[in-house]
């Protein structure tokens, strides 16, 4: 038992002898740590352009965490009026904008990276559906990544509120008053939640309190959790084949690479990348075209008049599209209860997805046509529901086709692509998996 | 042999209940945090009744006023407004006001205390968006062409009529609220109380 420690394995007294390292070593499992998940973690070799939007998303995760300590720095969440008759939180943004030094720069970076987090997310979600990285020994890894994108949506959702415009003000509005569509507690609830009786002050400090403790605290516990529990198994691959089947006498995988150096050098290819787009979008177009920033919340919020138009920001737009398509009451229960389990509802099937799956093989490249089929409608529908989700419920493409029932049609869809995946996951054909991976 | 069979009951037994008090200590200890997020003593008072003079209100116009932090609209509904409220009924989710939206005093034909005044929160009661006012007839105000004018809720498209009652099919489950208020005068209206000094 004693050999297996650390201690026993370097110095017989602890002492410091031979080099700082062995004497660290001898304390923590600082090179056994290195070892284990970055020179001898062995990755198989044939990653392609999808396998960067993991780092991606770690490298989003620590730009919004290290601009997030400094936005802190000068922001005020206080929802009282201002000498001018402005709210403080609001005239706080505007001060980081104006007045602080780079402010600008730290804030745009924040308010990108947002976005950027979604968008490298959404890629990363969907590169485990192409080669089925959800699957038997992974599902745990896919779980806790569904938890991850429930945060991200907390998060986001939260921060959206501290700006205090008009968009933050009536879009936490709607998101609260969903909760209270529940039976029975669901009023008591919303009201708990917002800590009064409307979107205020107290709904306003809480969330502050949440985006910047909270909320962070966990996703980086599951980040964690994420990250061991791959590292317990192994990646996947675009072939979907396990490369731990095939390994040299000493265990090591046949198709294996070490993470380090050969993956850490790749991601920094696509760092560079990611950055450059970053970049030019947080210098040239920060606002998106309206997307990232939405143009009513350069309004302070003002809670007796509802915005024309209102929308989420794009990355809710798939979800809220899903929430608007329920407008039937069912079993004597109001339509937007239904509408909030739809919504709820879409992102928590995506847990279900590695026992839904039924299919001999993993990766699209051995899949049948079934499933590229309905994998190519579930994207093009998930697209138009986000294209739908930003717009008014009376819009008509072309002014012709109405929004409404198509978005209707193709929630029905999103939901039966899950529901129906044991039965055509299995009917499908399939090409035999290779027995290595290929390049 | 097994683990099992060596498992001092005793012992276990003292486990149990150890593991059984803490994890309710534990479940306690959540209430004052929990509670902390309720409405404070400062938020439950701030509900204050609000005077309105309508006295400058024209007909056919509406305004505004803020009361518990919520839009409540005051209408001063012409001829033409009332007139369609009968003719909507049969497209009206909730026509007689059954639902509890009101004060038992505006459980009538046009919700309210006198036929013109419409005194009512302008919050949907979908999720809580205010909806935008929409008086004109027809298109004129981007409705569709049998449009009798009224409110439409612009996040998820809910349509009420001068009374503020729903359209059938909407995602809004019920009619709009009608706060308790009273009449101090003519033109003086109280809103969020209905009994003097109660």
């Amino acid at each position: 038992m004693a050999s297996n420690t650390n201690f026993e394995k370097y110095k017989s007294d602890g002492s410091l002898q031979g080099n700082l390292l062995e004497w660290f070593d001898a304390r923590f499992p600082a090179t056994s740590m290195w070892r284990g998940h970055l020179s001898e973690y062995y990755a198989p070799k044939n990653f392609n352009f999808w396998y960067f939007f993991g780092s991606l998303a770690m490298l989003v995760l620590v730009i919004q965490i290290v601009t997030g300590i400094f936005l802190v720095m000068h922001y005020k969440p206080d929802a009282s009026l201002n000498a001018d008759g402005i709210p403080i939180a609001f005239a706080s943004v505007e001060y980081i904008m104006r007045d602080v030094p780079w402010g600008w720069l730290v804030r745009y970076m924040h308010s990108t990276g947002a976005s950027a987090f979604f968008l490298v997310v959404y890629l990363h979600m969907f590169r485990g559906m192409l080669y089925g990285s959800y699957r038997q020994p992974r599902e745990l890894i896919w779980v806790f990544g569904t938890l991850l994108f429930l945060c991200l949506m907390a998060e986001a959702f939260m921060g959206y509120l501290l700006p205090w415009g008009q968009m933050s003000f009536w879009g936490a509005q709607v998101i609260v008053n969903l909760f209270s569509a529940i039976p029975l507690v669901g009023e008591p609830l919303s009201i708990w939640i917002r800590g009064d009786f409307v979107v205020g002050d107290a709904t306003l400090n809480r969330f502050f309190s949440f985006h910047v403790i909270a909320v962070p605290l966990v996703l980086l516990g599951l980040v964690a959790a994420h990250i061991l529990a791959l590292h317990e198994v192994g990646s996947n691959n675009p072939d979907g084949v396990e490369i731990k089947k095939r390994t040299t006498p000493e265990g090591i995988p046949l198709d294996g690479i070490p993470f380090h150096p050969y993956y850490s050098v790749k991601d920094i290819v696509g760092v560079v990348v990611f950055l450059m787009v970053f970049s030019i979008i947080v210098f040239f177009a920060p606002e998106g075209g309206g997307y990232f920033l939405e143009y009513n919340n350069f309004l302070p919020a003002d809670p007796l008049k509802t915005p024309a138009h209102i929308a989420p920001v794009w990355y809710f737009t798939p979800y809220y599209s899903l929430l608007r398509a329920m407008v039937w009451p069912l079993f004597g229960i109001d339509a937007k209860f239904w509408g909030v389990v739809a919504m709820g509802g879409g992102v928590v099937i995506l847990a279900f997805l590695p026992w839904l799956d039924r299919s001999p093989v993993k990766s699209i490249r051995y899949r049948g046509p079934i499933f590229k089929t309905l994998l190519t409608i579930f994207v093009i529908s998930f697209f138009i529901l986000g294209f739908l989700g930003t717009k008014a419920p009376s819009y008509a493409f072309f002014g012709v086709i109405p929004g409404a029932p198509v978005a209707q049609i193709l929630s029905l869809y999103y939901f039966l692509f899950f529901l129906t995946m044991p039965w055509w996951s299995k009917i499908d054909k399939y090409k035999p998996e290779p027995d290595r991976v290929t390049m | 042999m097994s683990n099992e069979s060596k498992v001092d009951c005793g012992r276990r037994r003292l486990v149990v209940a150890t593991a059984a008090v803490g994890g309710a200590g534990a479940l306690v200890a959540l209430v004052p945090f929990l509670s902390s997020m309720l409405p404070s003593e400062r938020a439950k008072a701030a509900g204050a009744p609000v005077e309105v003079d309508v006295g400058n209100l024209e007909l056919g116009q509406m305004m505004t006023v803020e009361w518990r932090g919520k839009p409540v609209w005051i209408i001063n509904r012409n001829k033409p407004m009332l007139e369609t409220l009968p003719e909507l009924n049969d497209q009206m989710a909730d026509p007689n006001s059954e639902k509890d939206m009101q004060p038992e005093y505006c459980k009538n034909e046009t919700r309210s205390i006198k036929p013109e005044y419409m005194v009512v929160v302008g919050i949907c009661t979908h999720l809580g968006c205010s909806p935008s006012a929409k008086f004109k007839h027809g298109p004129a105000d981007g409705m569709a062409a049998d449009w009798l004018g009224g409110f439409l809720c612009p996040c998820h498209g809910s349509h009420f009529d001068f009374a503020g009652r729903v359209y059938k099919s909407q995602p809004a489950p019920t009619n709009l609220e009608v706060p308790p208020h009273m009449y101090l005068s003519d033109t003086r209206i109280l809103i969020g109380e209905h009994k003097k000094g109660a």
